[in-house]
């Protein structure tokens, strides 16, 4: 196979370029350095001109390079003879070469670090205000819900509870089974070292029903319908259905959002009491198998160290992440771009928000019991 | 025209933006009622931007829309909802619900603001659907249909409530000339039936020639309206350059003779 070839004939003030073989775009970028040290070591040339043998072979390639070569000349100020190029290539060369209707001006901000610093300081208040706004919204939503003036579709609620509930029951379970082998594995390779071992199924109740169900089923909820939520709304606000909502006087929020929240609220203290099972029965599975400990002596222990108040903290957490968990998957959705990359980057941040949330909740929930001591 | 008309929408000295950016301004016209009044210009002019401070998703930096008496931005929330139950708006791809049926799209305008019974309301729809071709299609859900079949179950959607005035959002967009051409035939005929006035956004210039009985055309550069009438005349009488190279998409550039 040829390759591409470029032959310089210097002619006092003229230039000539010859070019000839092989130009196809899958032989490669030819370079134009030769060229560049042509003009630099030869100061008196002002006029280039281009001559395509006719032999050479063409496409892209070669239009990419003459168009890169003549704006070059163009910024050197040496005129360029393209009238003995092929029509085709002319033809492609005046395409591209053609005077732009308006000059594009790209605004760049060249901000210093007091400046960026004000602007992170003005975008976190507007996106608490917006976070504010939209919770005051929800909060008159449900006002209307519960005194019969929402407009409530139950077929649609009982649709989203549908997805939240029971579809999460095998990731729930998978998950829940897990983590309790896994803190079941943990503690009793501790324990052993003071003949414990049985306190083994009081750490694993504790921590599952205080707050690892809560924390595990709220991430795998952020994951799994935080993530849909804001991928639902987002799709809904590029194509203008939020919108539609707005115009017909009908708020989106009352409409989109509050069954979404409700759905939510209603699943995660059921799905964190199922976890709480999953989790004592994987614990159950872990210490029995791997210990040998009698299984009644695992769930006496169990049933004597929780409590009715880490039942019901337990329960608070899944209520504060249920409400976060929502919350961001929709407020995501209805502020998203309208764009494709704009509702896979909702999606990505209601995912985000929601687990950091849960993290931070969860943090303060803990600190707030130390205090009250429970 | 010999009769005077009174005024649907009167728009008073309106400016519009996005951020720090202002994309319209001092924007004055009328649209009298039972005009199809066209919105034109080229596209980034700020068309939809301005059909968006009509409709009431986007607030204007100053100025005022009037509906009627009613001045529009001045009222409450709850009153400017009131006003918006009289207006219909078809958005460039239906905008129809996903989760509903076009039935089910057609009847929420009515579910929420009328006292129908089931019946009544079932037959409402039915007429809706009738007249922009859709019936049998009730239980169709939107993604169901095609782009144009969108566009019209959006424009049942938009008549369900019998708006006074009807907003177009670039209908002819995404369709071949002959579904354009149904559509704007359908625009002509509800104008006709229920003699409501009807803005359209658009730069088709079949569309604007074939229904246009008002104009304006907005400016990208000085962000504002430029030259207004009805598009024929505009096309024969007007002596703006842009103008005249819009409506003959480039052909004659320049000042008319």
């Amino acid at each position: 196979m040829s390759i591409a070839r470029l032959a310089f004939e210097n002619r006092d003030t003229l230039l000539q370029l010859k070019i000839s073989g092989n130009w196809l775009i899958s032989s490669g970028i030819y370079s134009r350095q030769e060229f560049s040290r042509t003009i630099e070591t030869n100061a008196q040339i002002k006029e280039v001109a281009i001559i395509v043998e006719e032999d050479t072979q063409w496409d892209s390639g070669l239009i990419s390079f003459l168009l890169k070569f003549i704006r070059e000349c163009e910024y050197k100020k040496i005129s360029v003879q393209r009238q003995n190029l092929p029509d085709k290539i002319q033809k492609m060369l005046n395409l591209a070469l053609r005077v732009q209707e308006r000059n594009i001006v790209r605004e760049t901000q060249n901000l210093t670090t007091l400046e960026q610093i004000g602007d992170l300081a003005y975008n976190s208040s507007r996106s608490f205000k917006i976070w504010m706004d939209f919770l005051g919204e929800i909060a008159i939503a449900f006002k209307r819900f519960v005194t019969g003036k929402a407009y409530f579709r139950s077929h649609e609620f009982w649709g989203i509870v549908q997805r939240c509930g029971v579809e999460s029951l095998p990731l729930v379970s998978l998950i829940s089974i897990l983590v309790g082998i896994i803190l079941a594995f943990v503690a009793v390779i501790q324990l052993k070292m003071f003949g414990a071992e049985s306190f083994v199924a009081d750490i694993v109740g504790i921590s599952m029903v205080r707050v690892l169900s809560a924390i595990m089923a709220g991430i795998l909820m952020a994951g799994r319908i935080g993530a849909s939520f804001a991928a639902e709304l987002g799709l809904m606000e590029s194509n203008e259905e939020i919108d539609a909502f707005k115009t017909l006087g009908v708020s989106p929020v009352e409409f989109l959002v509050l069954p979404r929240v409700l759905a939510m609220l209603l699943m995660m203290p059921v799905l964190t009491v199922y976890a709480d099972v999953m989790g004592i029965l994987g614990g159950l599975l872990g210490s029995v198998g791997m210990m040998k400990i009698n299984p009644m002596e695992y769930l006496d222990h169990t049933q004597n160290a929780i409590k009715m108040s880490y039942v019901w903290i337990g329960l608070i957490h899944s209520v504060v992440f249920a409400i976060l968990i929502a919350v961001s998957g929709c407020l995501r959705g209805m502020y998203c771009q309208r764009t494709a990359a704009g509702v896979g980057a909702a999606a990505t941040s209601a995912v985000v928000t929601g687990i950091t949330g849960i993290v931070i909740a969860t943090a303060i929930i803990t600190f707030i019991c130390q205090v009250i001591g429970i | 025209m010999g009769q005077e008309k009174t005024s649907a929408i009167r728009v008073e000295n309106l400016t519009i933006g996005y951020g720090d950016r202002t994309i319209l301004k001092n924007l004055n016209f009328t649209v009298n009622r039972g005009d199809i009044f066209i919105i034109m210009g080229p596209s980034g002019c700020g068309k939809s931007t301005l059909l968006k401070s009509l409709i009431g998703l986007n607030p204007p930096w100053a100025g005022r829309v009037f509906f009627g008496a009613e001045s529009f931005w001045e009222k409450e929330e709850d009153e400017r909802q009131v006003l918006m139950r009289k207006f219909g708006v078809l958005y460039q791809g239906g905008a129809l619900w996903s989760s509903l049926t076009l039935k089910e799209n057609v009847a929420l305008p009515l579910q929420l603001y009328t006292n129908l019974p089931a019946a009544k309301i079932q037959a409402e729809v039915d007429l809706r659907l009738s007249l922009v071709g859709l019936d049998g299609y009730d239980d169709f859900y939107p993604s169901e249909i095609s782009g144009g079949m969108r566009k019209r179950a959006g424009l049942a959607r938009a008549i369900a409530l019998n708006p006074e005035v009807i907003f177009f959002d670039e209908p002819s967009a995404g369709l071949d000339p002959v579904s354009a051409q149904h559509l704007d035939e359908l625009i002509l005929q509800l104008r006709d039936a229920m003699g409501a006035t009807i803005i359209i956004v658009t730069h088709e210039l079949a569309s604007i020639f074939a229904v246009g009985s008002n104009s304006i055309f907005l400016d990208a550069e000085t962000r504002t309206i430029t030259a207004g009438g009805r598009p024929q005349e505009l096309l024969e009488t007007s002596k703006d350059p842009k103008v005249i190279e819009f409506l003959t998409r480039g052909k004659k550039q320049g000042v008319s003779s």
